[in-house]
C-alpha cells in the first residue's frame, strides 16, 4: 500500500480527535479514530458508504455522542453535546441532504437556523453580502422550492458561514453540481482556506480530492486505514485504500458496426408538459430515440426536469395526446406504468425508499411491488382471489440477491435494513431479472459505495450490449462517460440533442448542462 | 423549556407486541384512580366494571351483542386506516345500513319468507356502502379531507333517521312514540343459542368478516395494495396501483361492514327502528381498530374488551351509582393510552432547554 503517513499537519491543530469510538448495538461504526485537522487546511475524509464518515462527522459536530474517545478543540478537551454547542465552538456543517423548508424563502430558512434572533431584512442583507464575498450569489427572497439544488447548497453554505466558523464540514458537496458549478465551489473553498479557515471535505470523488485537498484521512469499516497527501497519490491508489482492493473497471465492448438498420425501442417525440405543482418543472418539446443495444446517458443538474421526464416515460404521469411516447413501436403515451411494463419497459426511480421500494416491507414484498403485473403467472395465483405466491417471490428474491451480490443481514430483511448500495443493487436486479427491452434508471448510483456502483454500471452496460435500450439519467458525469454510448443533457426542462460519446468532452457536457451548447438546439428537429 | 419527540433508531419488537396490554393495564390504573377520587372503593368498582359482567351466561350473551357491531365496523375501518383513508364516519354508515335494511320490514311488512332476512342484510350493506362512497367520491374527485366529510355525514344520517322515525315511518298504532312497527318474525336475525341468552348471529357474521378481511390483507394482492398505499402513495403509483380505486374500495368495504353491523343490530338486538340505534358504536370501533393493531384477528379480541366497557358501565350504574357515561371515559382513556404507548415505542421524549434547535438535526 502506498500510504504515506504524515505527522500532524501543524504544530497547533485546530481540531484533534483521539480514539473516537461509536458503537450502535453490536456495530462499531467508528473504531478508535484519530484525526487531526490543522488551521487553514482542506482535509479530505475518504471512505466508501458505511465506512463511518457520517458517524465520525456527526460526533465532531455534536449530532451524536461518542461512546468513547476525546475531542480537542484548539488544544482544549471539549464535549460537543449538541449541534448548537458545535456551532458556538466554531464548527459549521453543510449536510449532503439539505435541511431546508421548500415553502420558505432563502432568508427565512437562514433565520431559522440562527441561534440568536435577528431581524429578517438584516439577515437577508448579510446573506447577500457573504454570498458576494465568496462567490455564492443567492436571492434571499426566493422560495427554496423554486431553487435548483446548486442554489440550495449555496444557502446551506451561507447559513453555515454566517456563524463565522473556524471549521466547515462539507458532506459530498459536489455530488449535485455541474463541473462548472463545482469549479466555482472550489474557488469559494480555496478562498476560505486562504483566510485561514479549515475545511473537512467528505467525498468519494477522488479527482477533486487530489485537486483540492491538502491532506486526506481514509476510513474503511470504521477504522482509519491511512493518512496521506492526496496530491502525491493517483486516483487508483486512493481508491485502493478506500475499498481495500482494486476497483472493477467497467468493460464496455465496442458496438459492432452493423449494416442493419438500428431498431428504435424507445422514442419520444415533441413531449411537452406543464408543471404539475409549485415545485415541479415543465417539459418542453422533448425528442429522443434510443435504439436496441444503445445506452443513452442524460446528464443534468438535479431539478432540471429529470424526475418529470422519468415520470413521463414510466407512465406515472400520462400524456394528454397520443403519439408522444413509443415503446417498441407501440404508442404508450396514454398507458399506465403497468401496461408500459408489459410492453417490455422497466423503471428504477431516483428515490429508493418511498418510491422504488417501501422501507418497512420485506425484500420479497418489494419485489412484488414492480413485478405483480408483468409476472402475474409466477407471483399471483388462485385466480380471482389473486393470492400472493410467497414461495416464488422468495425464490426470485434469492436469485436477484445472488446475481447482484446483495449483502444483507437477515433472510428477508426490510428494505430499510439494507445499505443504500445494497438496496440499489436489489432494485436494479429486480428489473434486470425480467430482461427488459427498455430500462430507464434515474440516478443509479446516488449515495452508493464504489464497489456497488461499479457492479451496477457494468450490469447496465451488459443489458444494453445484450440488445436492450437503456436510459441512464445521472448527475455524475464521470459515470455517464464511463457507460454511455450516446449522451444528452437536460436543462430547464429541455433535452439537448443526443451526441455520440466519442464526440463528447467534459467541457461540452458542462456547456450542455448549462444550456449553452448552441449545436444542440438547431439539430434537435433532425432527431425526431 | 419544551418537549420534543425524537425518533428512536430502533424500536423494540417486544414492546410493540406488548403495547395493547400496557395500554389496557394503564387504563385500569387510571380507572382505579378515578373511582378513588369519586369516593368509591377502586377494587370493587373495577370488579363490577370488568369482571362481574363475565360471571353469568346471560351477560356473556350481552357482551357478544355489543361486540358484534364493534368488530364488524372495526374490521372495515382497518382496511381504511391501513390504506391511509381516514373514515371517521362509520357511525353514519351504520345508521344508513340500519335504515336501508329496514325498508323491507317497515315499508313492505307483508313481504315475508326465508329470503327476507338475507335481502335485508344485503340492503344494509348496500346502504352503508353507498353512504361511504360520498366521502370517497369527494376525496377522489375534489381532494376534500375525508375526516371532515365522513364525520359531518354522521350527523346528517342521525338527523335523517330521527326524521324518518318521528315522521313517515312512525308506527301508526304506537301511541305517538317515536318508533317504527316491530319487525315481523322473518325479518328478525335469529339468536345463536336461544336457550341460554339473546346473542344473535351478528357475532358470527363479525367473526366471519374478520377472517375474510384478515385473509385478504395477509394473503392477496389486494391486501398488498392496501398496505402499499398506507405506507407510500408514491410507491403505490410506481407499482401501478390506482389511488382513487383503492380509496373507493376501502370506503366501500368499511361502509358495507358498518351497514351490515347496523342492520344486524336493528334486526337482531332491537327489532324495530328508533330515533337512536347506536350508543356510538361507529366511534368506539375506531378505538377497537387501533387496540387490535389494525389486525382483523386482533380486532375480534379488542371488540370484546371494548364491549365489556359498555356492559361494565351499565353494571357500575346499578351497583355503584356512577353514570353509565363512565364507559365513555374508559374508552377515551384507553384510546389515549393506546396512542401514547404506540408513539413512545417509536419516539422518545426529550426535554429541550433553550439552546436546542431543529434545523441542525437535519441529518
Amino acid at each position: 500500500m502506498t500510504t504515506t503517513t504524515i505527522k500532524d499537519g501543524t504544530e497547533n491543530p485546530l481540531l484533534e480527535a483521539r480514539k473516537l469510538t461509536k458503537i450502535f448495538g453490536t456495530l462499531k461504526a467508528c473504531d478508535g479514530i484519530d484525526l487531526t485537522i490543522g488551521a487553514g487546511e482542506i482535509h479530505a475524509l475518504l471512505g466508501e458508504n458505511g465506512a463511518g464518515k457520517s458517524t465520525l462527522v456527526k460526533m465532531l459536530f455534536g449530532a451524536l455522542q461518542p461512546t468513547s474517545g476525546e475531542i480537542f478543540w484548539k488544544g482544549q478537551a471539549v464535549t460537543v453535546t449538541s449541534p448548537a454547542v458545535g456551532r458556538s465552538l466554531g464548527i459549521g456543517m453543510v449536510f449532503q441532504h439539505f435541511s431546508l423548508f421548500d415553502a420558505l424563502t432563502a432568508a427565512e430558512n437562514i433565520a431559522l437556523s440562527l441561534d440568536k434572533k435577528a431581524p429578517l431584512d438584516r439577515i437577508a442583507e448579510r446573506a447577500k453580502e457573504i454570498g458576494q464575498t465568496y462567490g455564492l450569489p443567492i436571492d434571499p427572497d426566493a422560495l427554496v422550492g423554486d431553487l435548483s439544488v446548486g442554489e440550495r447548497q449555496r444557502i446551506e453554505i451561507i447559513r453555515c458561514l454566517l456563524q463565522n466558523p473556524d471549521l466547515i464540514i462539507l458532506d459530498e458537496p459536489t455530488s449535485v453540481l455541474t463541473p462548472q458549478e463545482a469549479d466555482l465551489l472550489f474557488v469559494t473553498l480555496e478562498r476560505l482556506r486562504s483566510e485561514g479557515k479549515s475545511i473537512l471535505y467528505i467525498s468519494h470523488r477522488l479527482e477533486e480530492v487530489r485537486r483540492l485537498c491538502d491532506r486526506a484521512t481514509v476510513l474503511r469499516h470504521g477504522k482509519v486505514v491511512g493518512h496521506c497527501d492526496p496530491r502525491g497519490e493517483t486516483t487508483s491508489s486512493l481508491a485502493r485504500m478506500m475499498v481495500g482492493s482494486d476497483i472493477h473497471i467497467i468493460e464496455r465492448p465496442a458496438v459492432e458496426k452493423s449494416e442493419a438498420m438500428p431498431i428504435p425501442l424507445l422514442q419520444i417525440s415533441a413531449l411537452s408538459q406543464k408543471p404539475r405543482g409549485p415545485f415541479s418543472v415543465a417539459l418542453h418539446d422533448i425528442n429522443l430515440v434510443v435504439n436496441a443495444g444503445e445506452l443513452l446517458g442524460i446528464a443534468g443538474v438535479a431539478g432540471n426536469g429529470q424526475s418529470e421526464l422519468f415520470d413521463a416515460i414510466s407512465g406515472e404521469v400520462q400524456q394528454e395526446q397520443p403519439g408522444r411516447i413509443t415503446i417498441r413501436g407501440l404508442d404508450a403515451s396514454q398507458l399506465g406504468i403497468s401496461a408500459r411494463r408489459k410492453l417490455g419497459a422497466a423503471f428504477v426511480p431516483e428515490e429508493r425508499l418511498g418510491h422504488g421500494a417501501i422501507p418497512d416491507m420485506a425484500l420479497t414484498q418489494n419485489l412484488l411491488l414492480s413485478r405483480h403485473s408483468t409476472d402475474k403467472k409466477v407471483f399471483v395465483s388462485g385466480g380471482l382471489l389473486k393470492l400472493v405466491a410467497q414461495s416464488s417471490l422468495a425464490m426470485a428474491a434469492k436469485r436477484i440477491v445472488s446475481k447482484m451480490d446483495v449483502r444483507k443481514s437477515a433472510e428477508n430483511p426490510d428494505a430499510s435494513a439494507l445499505s443504500g448500495g445494497n438496496l440499489q443493487k436489489f432494485l436494479i436486479g429486480r428489473e434486470l431479472d425480467r430482461s427488459p427491452s427498455v430500462l430507464v434508471v434515474n440516478q443509479p448510483t446516488w449515495g452508493v459505495d464504489a464497489g456497488a456502483a461499479a457492479l451496477i454500471r457494468q450490469a447496465l452496460v451488459n443489458l444494453a450490449r445484450n440488445g436492450s435500450a437503456v436510459i441512464v439519467i445521472s448527475q455524475d458525469l464521470d459515470e455517464l462517460f464511463e457507460i454511455s454510448d450516446m449522451m444528452a443533457a437536460m436543462v430547464h426542462g429541455r433535452l439537448s440533442q443526443s451526441v455520440p460519446i466519442e464526440a463528447m468532452t467534459m467541457e461540452r457536457a458542462g456547456l450542455m448542462m448549462g444550456g449553452a451548447d448552441a449545436s444542440s438546439h438547431s439539430l434537435n428537429a433532425g432527431v425526431a | 423549556m419544551r418537549l420534543e419527540l425524537v425518533r428512536r433508531p430502533q424500536h423494540s419488537a417486544l414492546f410493540s407486541a406488548l403495547s395493547p396490554f400496557i395500554a389496557l393495564f394503564l387504563t385500569l390504573i387510571a380507572g382505579a384512580i378515578l373511582f378513588t377520587i369519586l369516593g368509591k372503593n377502586p377494587l370493587a368498582a373495577l370488579y363490577s366494571y370488568f369482571v362481574e359482567p363475565l360471571t353469568e351466561v346471560w351477560s356473556i350473551h350481552e357482551l357478544l351483542i355489543k361486540a358484534a357491531p364493534l368488530i364488524l365496523i372495526a374490521v372495515g375501518l382497518s382496511v381504511c386506516f391501513l390504506s391511509n383513508n381516514w373514515n371517521i364516519g362509520a357511525e353514519g354508515q351504520f345508521i344508513a345500513g340500519g335504515i336501508a335494511g329496514s325498508i323491507l320490514p317497515i315499508v313492505f311488512p307483508d313481504f315475508q319468507g326465508w329470503y327476507v332476512l338475507p335481502l335485508m342484510l344485503l340492503l344494509g350493506m348496500a346502504g352503508g356502502a353507498a353512504y361511504a362512497t360520498i366521502p370517497a367520491f369527494l376525496k377522489v374527485r375534489f381532494n376534500t379531507n375525508e375526516i371532515l366529510t365522513s364525520l359531518m355525514l354522521v350527523y346528517v344520517a342521525q338527523l335523517f333517521l330521527d326524521w324518518l322515525v318521528r315522521g313517515p315511518w312512525r308506527n301508526p298504532q304506537g301511541y305517538n312514540f317515536p318508533e317504527t312497527i316491530q319487525f315481523n318474525a322473518s325479518a328478525i336475525l335469529p339468536e345463536i343459542w336461544t336457550a341460554s341468552g339473546r346473542a344473535h348471529w351478528g357475532f358470527i357474521l363479525a367473526v366471519l368478516a374478520a377472517f375474510a378481511v384478515w385473509f385478504t390483507l395477509s394473503r392477496t394482492l389486494s391486501g398488498f395494495e392496501i398496505k402499499v398505499f398506507g405506507r407510500s402513495a408514491r410507491a403505490g403509483r410506481f407499482a401501478g396501483f390506482s389511488a382513487g380505486k383503492l380509496t373507493f374500495f376501502a370506503f366501500l368495504i368499511s361502509g358495507a361492514l358498518a351497514g351490515l353491523a347496523g342492520i344486524a343490530e336493528v334486526s337482531g338486538a332491537v327489532g324495530q327502528l328508533r330515533t337512536s340505534i347506536s350508543p356510538g358504536y361507529g366511534f368506539t370501533a375506531i378505538i377497537v381498530a387501533f387496540l387490535g393493531r389494525l389486525n382483523p384477528l386482533g380486532i375480534v379480541a379488542a371488540g370484546l374488551v371494548l364491549a365489556l366497557t359498555y356492559l361494565g358501565g351499565e353494571a357500575a350504574q346499578i351497583s355503584l351509582g356512577v353514570s353509565e357515561k363512565s364507559a365513555r371515559i374508559f374508552q377515551g382513556i384507553m384510546l389515549f393510552f393506546i396512542l401514547a404507548s404506540d408513539t413512545l415505542i417509536y419516539y422518545r421524549i426529550r426535554i429541550v432547554s433553550r439552546l436546542g434547535d431543529a434545523a441542525a438535526k437535519g441529518a
